[in-house]
């Protein structure tokens, strides 16, 4: 498997570190209900399909990045800058 | 009174002469990370090439040459190799002694790419890979500086600490190379 890091280029799998699905993107506001932080701490989805994850390319450049890959292709459809989409809203 | 000797990471471990390869020690030499302050990417290319005639790097890229060269070293920050950083070089970016941290070590002769092959999963194709051209990468697990200098010579930096893992692992690789 390779992952196409915006600043590195194609790289093999074993430079990255896997954190898992992209949900730290979406915090809840602090304010938010129990069942808002619950969603956030323990629920994940085990989509058999299209998913996004957070991989961090650790052996590299050492950016965060959201990678839109298919659990059952194995495809890699994207992949952006965390930073980016933090700035971006 | 007690009379301190200053060790290079790879002494006692190098030079290594294993076929047509030979793997020998660099420096001591001056090393300097720059990491730009928001905003002052531009003003530090100025003064980086201002105060010691070096290119910023782009990513992968490496600028300069021998005895005042800049790495790319990862997001937003580079590696100043040889001179000791100009004093208006800290108004634009964050600068850290890197002098003793790493282990540096130059991988030369035909077949020099072979051996590296072994050891990291960078794409090292010479079109691919081209005399300039820097990266971070693994190399048997440990965080790696890998930068193409010449047709065959290579620049490899790990952490100090892992300077008898690297040569350990490049020896191993230039034997069995040697061995085909």
């Amino acid at each position: 498997m390779r992952i196409t890091c915006p600043i590195c280029g194609a790289r093999d799998r074993r430079e990255f570190y896997y954190m898992g699905a992209a949900v730290a993107l979406d915090r809840p506001v602090p304010e938010a209900d129990a069942a808002a932080w619950n969603a956030y701490i323990h629920e994940r989805d085990n989509p058999a399909g299209l998913t996004r994850d957070l991989w961090y390319h650790e052996a590299g450049c050492g950016a965060w990045l959201v990678v839109t890959r298919d659990t059952i292709s194995h495809e890699v459809h994207g992949v952006t800058l965390a930073s980016d989409m933090r700035a971006g809203g | 009174m007690i009379d301190l000797v200053a060790k290079s990471p790879c002494a006692d471990l190098l030079p290594l002469d294993i076929g047509t390869v030979t793997l020998t020690e660099v420096g001591p030499e001056r090393m300097t990370s720059l990491a730009p302050y928001r905003g002052r990417e531009a003003a530090l290319a100025t003064v980086l090439k201002q105060a010691h005639g070096v290119t910023w790097p782009a990513p992968n890229r490496a600028t300069g040459r021998d005895g005042a060269r800049a790495l790319w070293f990862g997001q937003r920050m580079a590696l100043l190799v040889g001179p000791a950083p100009d004093a208006r070089l800290a108004a634009e970016a964050a600068l850290s002694d890197q002098s003793d941290a790493w282990a540096v070590v130059t991988l030369t002769g035909p077949g020099a790419r072979d051996v590296l092959a072994r050891l990291t999963p960078l794409d090292l194709r010479p079109d691919r890979f081209k005399r300039g051209h820097t990266a971070r990468s693994d190399l048997r697990h440990m965080m790696a500086s890998i930068t193409r200098l010449g047709a065959d010579r290579y620049r490899i930096m790990v952490f100090r600490g892992f300077a008898e893992t690297l040569v350990h692992d490049l020896r191993a690789a230039m034997e069995r190379v040697a061995a085909r």
